[in-house]
């Protein structure tokens, strides 16, 4: 049995008063550390507009791709931050179906990450058309120009996948969040209740309605799995549907689905880190789910090393001189120094933290994802450019320097995640409310559950409790 | 608005007081659908809660996701004949690659569907007024009568107190 800590035993004590008290707070008061992280996050996503404004002016070639490397640190923000959008709704979705009942505190922070991660990501390849406002093109729909998108292309693919996939985030956001809008427009007076009303739809809490909404989150669990598999594994096709040395490969689909669900959970345990210190949920985001998200952290790292290692060793074997080209580049030439950061930071520093008991605590899983966050963008421009820079004529092999544009629009997709983020919190309680109340029943599975290798899910813990976890 | 209603510590308390309303509605003159649930968290294993269950929504989003998948093959395929280039007979988008479109518009007619079935069955989105107790929020569960004749509410009080109501009260508006 899992041990559970002294802050996890008053939180068993919690009533529903507590919750719906320490919950809504967030809401109604801003601390001084909440402002400061607001406006460092618009600092930057202001640096990102104004050099987002400097390329719209001078054109794309303030950029530093160019023939042979058309895709660099654009696509590299577009894959990593569509690999993020992996923690919240799959994540999310499989615990439902699962009825983990520890979700309860994370489904949400995490459903947010994803939502906040396809727009992030979508807006990238919007930079990269260098006329966004002629983005609708790709819209498919009968036109005087004559044009269609080309569903042979993947990127045609892509449209419908991120258009669907943010579409049912949304949604599976929302649905669950429409009570606590409700509790919150109860709540509040003036413009924000009246703000509320509307985003509560009206919500009342009859029967009917709770019924509806849980069978509806069934729906949408069941439905967005296999969406947010596609997603990932239609943006690996990107790459892997070409013949450009170590893109063409078929193991690309499930490796880039693995290194999304790693990305992702590194992000939510980081994001759920910060939650909790800025947003005060100490009683609410314990231990115990670090402790749990960390533990499919290792599961991850080591899938993630197992696909790395496959898709090297094949390469390596078969010997065929345009790839292994591109292999020692990454590996002992110029691209070495970021390669070995990333099997560092991706395998080497997360692996022994999140192994041993004693350092998978707070502290130790919020490091590994830091570190892993680092790594999995490595990841994403090792896999885009090299591969372009050593294509399979070596008259026109290339090499590629990012500009300082294209290192303030990356610098402020972290912080436009980071502000919209906050902002969300500001707005919608981070943890569900109604769910959380749901785990006092005497059935409900108790807001605190054993971990799902230990006992089924669902159960609550009887006779004495255990001894605490360190944190 | 009027309702009389108590507002109930536990589910089955609030279990015995709908039962109560439901035996005493044919003499004290109003019907089932005039009893009023409302609690700020679902409660599963009660009557009152699971009279509600339905499968029909599974139902809802296979078809909406049925007319996903025509919806993604009508789009392919009249694109494909609305293309400009002559292929000399070849298909322009070949069946595989449609195949991945056709996936993704089934997902979305499904979620889509779901949605809107909710909303439906749902009964949102509402802004009629309705009676909102803060207690409810606390952990509560409503249970009480919309539209009570005038002369049944001592009757009512009376009932819904014997249930076990921690209090009774009146909404108007």
């Amino acid at each position: 049995m899992l041990p559970i800590s002294s802050e996890a035993r008053g939180r068993m004590q919690r009533t529903v008063e507590q919750i719906e008290k320490d919950l809504l707070q967030p809401i109604f008061k801003s601390s001084v550390k909440y402002k400061i992280a607001v406006s460092l996050s618009a600092a930057l996503v202001l640096a990102g507009a104004s050099a987002f404004g400097y390329q719209l002016y001078n054109g794309i070639g303030v950029w530093g791709i160019n023939s042979p490397v058309f895709w660099a640190f654009d696509i590299t923000n577009f894959v990593f931050w569509i690999g993020i959008s992996h923690a919240g709704t799959l994540i999310s979705a499989i615990l439902r179906l699962c009825n983990a009942t520890w979700r309860r505190p994370v489904t949400r922070c995490a459903e947010a990450i994803t939502v906040f991660s396809i727009i992030i990501g979508g807006l990238v390849p919007l930079c990269h058309v260098g006329r966004p406002w002629l983005a609708f093109w790709m819209i498919p729909y009968p036109n005087q120009r004559g044009i269609w998108p080309n569903f042979r292309s993947p990127l045609a693919w892509d449209f419908f996948a991120i258009s669907t996939y943010l579409t049912g985030s949304t949604i599976f956001l929302f649905l669950p969040t429409v009570p606590d809008f409700a509790a919150v427009r109860d709540a509040s007076k003036g413009l924000r209740k009246r703000i509320y009303s509307m985003l509560s739809l009206g919500w009342q809490g009859t029967p009917r309605q709770w019924q509806r909404l849980e069978v509806a989150m069934h729906i949408m669990a069941i439905v967005i799995v296999p969406v947010a598999v596609s997603v990932h594994t239609i943006v690996s096709w990107d790459f892997s549907m070409t013949l450009v040395p170590m893109w063409h490969s078929t193991i690309f689909g499930p490796y880039f689905v693995i290194g999304a669900i790693f990305s992702g959970i590194a992000a939510l345990i980081l994001a759920m880190a910060l939650l909790r210190h800025f947003l005060h949920l100490e009683a609410y985001l314990t231990p115990l789910h670090f402790n749990n998200l960390g533990k499919l952290l290792l599961t991850t790292s080591l899938l993630w090393f197992y696909f790395t290692f496959a898709e090297r060793l094949t390469t390596w074997y078969g010997n065929a001189p345009p790839e292994m080209d591109v292999f020692w580049t990454s590996i002992r030439q110029s691209f070495s120094p970021l390669f070995w950061t990333m099997v560092i930071c991706n395998f080497v520093i997360p692996v022994p933290i999140l192994s041993i008991k004693r350092f998978r605590t707070i502290t130790g899983t919020a490091i590994a994802s830091c570190a892993i966050i680092v790594g999995m963008w490595l990841e994403r421009f090792l896999i885009i450019v090299p591969a372009l820079d050593h294509k399979f004529l070596r008259y026109a092999w290339g090499t590629y320097r990012p500009t300082w544009v294209e290192d303030t629009l990356m610098a402020s997709s972290f912080g436009m995640m980071a502000l919209l983020y906050l902002l969300f919190s500001k707005a919608v309680p981070m943890i569900s409310i109604w769910e959380m109340k749901v785990g006092l029943q005497p059935h409900g599975g108790g807001i605190i559950t054993t971990a799902p290798a230990t006992k089924p899910h669902g159960l609550v813990l009887e006779g004495p409790l255990p001894t605490d976890v360190p944190e | 608005m009027n309702i009389i209603y108590g507002l109930y510590a536990n589910p089955e308390a609030a279990q015995r007081a709908v039962d109560a309303l439901r035996a005493a509605g044919s003499h004290l003159k109003f019907d089932e659908r005039q009893i009023v649930i409302i609690s700020g968290e679902p409660h599963e294993g009660y009557d009152f809660a699971d009279s509600h269950l339905t499968t029909r929504p599974y139902r809802w989003a296979v078809l909406g996701g049925c007319i996903g998948a025509l919806s993604g093959y009508l789009l392919t395929t009249l694109s494909q004949k609305g293309y400009p280039i002559h292929t000399g007979g070849m298909p322009v988008t070949p069946l595989w690659t449609n195949g991945i479109v056709i996936y993704e518009l089934t997902m979305l007619g499904a979620i889509l569907t779901t949605f809107i079935v909710l909303l439906r069955g749902a009964r949102l989105p509402s802004f009629k007024s309705t009676v909102k107790d803060p207690e409810i929020w606390l952990g509560k569960i409503l249970v009480g009568v919309a539209e009570p004749a005038e002369a049944a509410r001592p009757e009512l009080e009376k009932c819904l107190l014997l249930a076990g109501a921690t209090e009774v009260k009146l909404s108007s508006g």
